[in-house]
């Protein structure tokens, strides 16, 4: 009844091409950015370190993740690497060249990340799919190793670990221990939204068209003059840049800390069950995977305290383990094409209620 | 749709009509001990409709495969617009003005008719990465030019009713006209279809046959046609070339190919 693009005539291209051409969806996105903006004057400090800050990091990296494997085609594992990369070479930029605003290192050691990408996206000239994806993990298990054995990379820290300075944007401090929540909040939301906003327009143009060509049929891809090479190392190169940004963001504004651990095969595993479960080649279905994968273990192991029954840690983390298993495969089987398809399917349905024989 | 309005038409370079616009010299064309395609030379005029027939197997597919680069022949030499060349990738094929279809349907399944058909304009824009990334000026410019003239195609092939639907979805028959629209939008000198009538029903086979002498006639695309449908054959086709076992076993008008023997030992067999 409300949701129905009737009326809504477009007149030329460029109204026809506009990401959101029905007016409802763009009220709907005006209305979820401002909730995303006014959420910390309400919130608490918990939610927004715990949840809204990684939730949007790790969306962030699932949309590199989707650029390349739900636009592209290409599976990879080398997602947590990829983001250590870029968390690695952001560090090094920060102690190398510490007066330059910490905003510009973060984004470019995203560049660091695409280069190493694109090294690893070689392979995916020659070779498809699982064979593909192994040799994306070779590349996770290589710089893992490289993250331990060159010190170089962490300034010869006894510890190992990369720290995070202190560092400010118009001397509000951004990064660091004395670094808000609020602060870092609005740093990461701005830049997400920044970045999602210009995913979506390589998406829908030359450039995205070339990966999904590539996706779908790589044979006529080549015949309408798509050149493999640059089609697959291009989308290596945004992919590991988003994840890259993702990294150093994950690290600069939320852990304020971090070992290779936290760049290992199950950083890899989590951000490609957000893409599968928000939907391939989706931009809205990373926010929605990554929502689920990343809130749902929180929601899960805070419900016993909710409900008022005592749960030791321990076993409250496994059974959040067996519900978050489950519920995984209940959603690929309901809808194996992941959260964005549902999401399709409600806007479809909705168009029509309250008649849907209309 | 007018043929005056349209600006969709085979640039040529210049080659007048009826002139030489490819030509296939002694090619041969091996598969480890298999040779399927032998010694096959023949020419394609510009402006003409020119169909490769021949029974199963006799190396039709392979022929087109072999023009627009998928193949490199072990001997031989392809002559295109003046050039010869002996290896080039399929990328190049499409650059140098060579579009095609396939027998079994290899459209971009994911994506929306107005999608796969856009993506057959790749090759035309340039824009450079920057101005995509914020889809603003030139980049939106271009990607408007490129629309309308992909609509052009859309009202030809009268496809306008499926533009936003995801062409995996679509019936076959309507499925063949996108990727013909897809080859369209290339704005080919050479399109070569391979059995673009193949599975269809009498209705639109007569719809594909209209399109096909549309596009020839209207936009002076040159065509070069395999089917098994005999009758789409001999009414569409200026000339003719029959394959058998990889060889080539006869060359000129319908009429002609049809009376002669070899093409009628090669369908309906000989007695031994």
């Amino acid at each position: 009844m409300f949701y129905r693009e009737a009326g809504q005539f477009k007149t030329n291209y460029k109204a026809d091409s506009a990401i959101f051409p029905i007016f409802q969806d763009r009220m709907g996105l005006t209305l979820i950015v401002a909730v995303a903006f006014i959420i910390p004057l309400f919130g608490s400090d918990f939610l927004i370190n715990s949840f809204m800050i990684p939730f949007l990091i790790f969306s962030l990296a699932a949309i590199g993740l989707n650029i390349l494997t739900g636009y592209c085609g290409q599976l990879s594992l080398g997602t947590g690497a990829f983001m250590g990369v870029g968390a690695y070479s952001c560090y090094k930029l920060a102690t190398i060249f510490p007066d330059v605003n910490i905003l510009i290192h973060i984004l470019l050691s995203g560049f660091f990340a695409a280069g190493v990408g694109c090294v690893f996206g070689l392979p995916s000239l020659r070779i498809k799919g699982l064979y593909l994806a192994i040799t994306t993990l070779a590349a996770q298990f290589f710089l893992e190793w490289a993250f331990i054995r060159i010190p170089w990379l962490y300034n010869y820290n006894d510890s190992g670990a990369i720290e995070v300075p202190q560092r400010t944007l118009f001397s509000v401090p951004i990064t660091g221990a004395s670094a808000t929540p609020m602060a870092r909040y609005y740093v990461i939301l701005a830049l997400v939204i920044g970045l999602t906003w210009i995913a979506s327009n390589i998406i829908r143009g030359r450039i995205g068209r070339s990966w999904m060509m590539i996706r779908d049929m790589d044979i006529a891809a080549e015949l309408m003059g798509i050149k493999p090479l640059n089609a697959k190392l291009s989308a290596f190169a945004m992919s590991s840049y988003f994840c890259g940004v993702a990294g150093a963001l994950m690290v600069f504004m939320w852990l304020g800390a971090a070992e290779v651990e936290s760049f290992d095969i199950n950083q890899s595993f989590d951000i490609l069950f957000m893409v599968i479960i928000g939907g391939m080649g989706s931009l809205i279905g990373c926010f929605l995977g990554a929502a689920f994968i990343f809130g749902l273990p929180i929601f899960v192991r805070a419900m016993p305290d909710m409900m008022g029954f005592a749960m030791n840690s321990a076993t409250a983390d496994h059974v959040s383990r067996m519900v978050i298993g489950g519920l995984i495969i209940f959603f690929l089987i309901v809808e194996p094409h992941g959260f964005a398809r549902l999401w399709q399917i409600t806007k479809e349905k909705l168009r029509t209620w309250p008649f849907p024989y209309a | 749709m007018n043929a005056h309005d349209s600006t969709l038409h085979a640039p040529g370079d210049g080659i007048a009509n009826g002139a030489e616009l490819l030509r296939v010299d002694n090619v041969t064309l091996r598969f480890g001990g298999v040779t399927a395609i032998e010694d096959i030379s023949f020419d394609i005029l510009k402006g003409e409709i020119r169909a490769i027939i021949g029974p199963n197997g006799a190396g039709k597919t392979s022929m087109l495969n072999v023009i627009n680069g998928f193949y490199h022949p072990q001997e031989g030499t392809i002559r295109f617009r003046g050039d010869t060349r002996t290896k080039m990738k399929p990328y190049e094929a499409a650059a140098s003005g060579i579009a095609r279809t396939f027998q079994n349907v290899a459209l971009f399944t994911g994506m929306s008719t107005l999608d796969n058909i856009m993506s057959g304009r790749s090759l035309k824009m340039n824009k450079n990465f920057i101005t995509q990334m914020f889809y603003y000026g030139p980049a939106r410019d271009e990607e408007i030019a490129h629309r309308r003239r992909v609509e052009e195609i859309i009202d030809f092939l009268e496809i306008a009713h499926i533009r936003r639907q995801p062409v995996g979805k679509l019936p076959y028959g309507l499925q063949k006209r996108v990727e013909l629209g897809r080859a369209l939008a290339l704005e080919p000198d050479l399109l070569l279809l391979d059995e673009p009538m193949a599975g269809m029903n009498l209705e639109e086979k007569e719809d594909m046959s209209r399109f096909i002498v549309d596009v020839n006639q209207q936009f002076g695309t040159t065509i070069a046609l395999i089917e098994h449908d005999m009758g789409v054959v001999m009414d569409l086709a200026d000339r003719v070339v029959v394959l058998d076992y990889g060889k080539k076993i006869a060359d000129g008008e319908p009429a002609e190919v049809q009376a002669n023997q070899n093409v009628i030992d090669a369908y309906l067999g000989v007695p031994h």
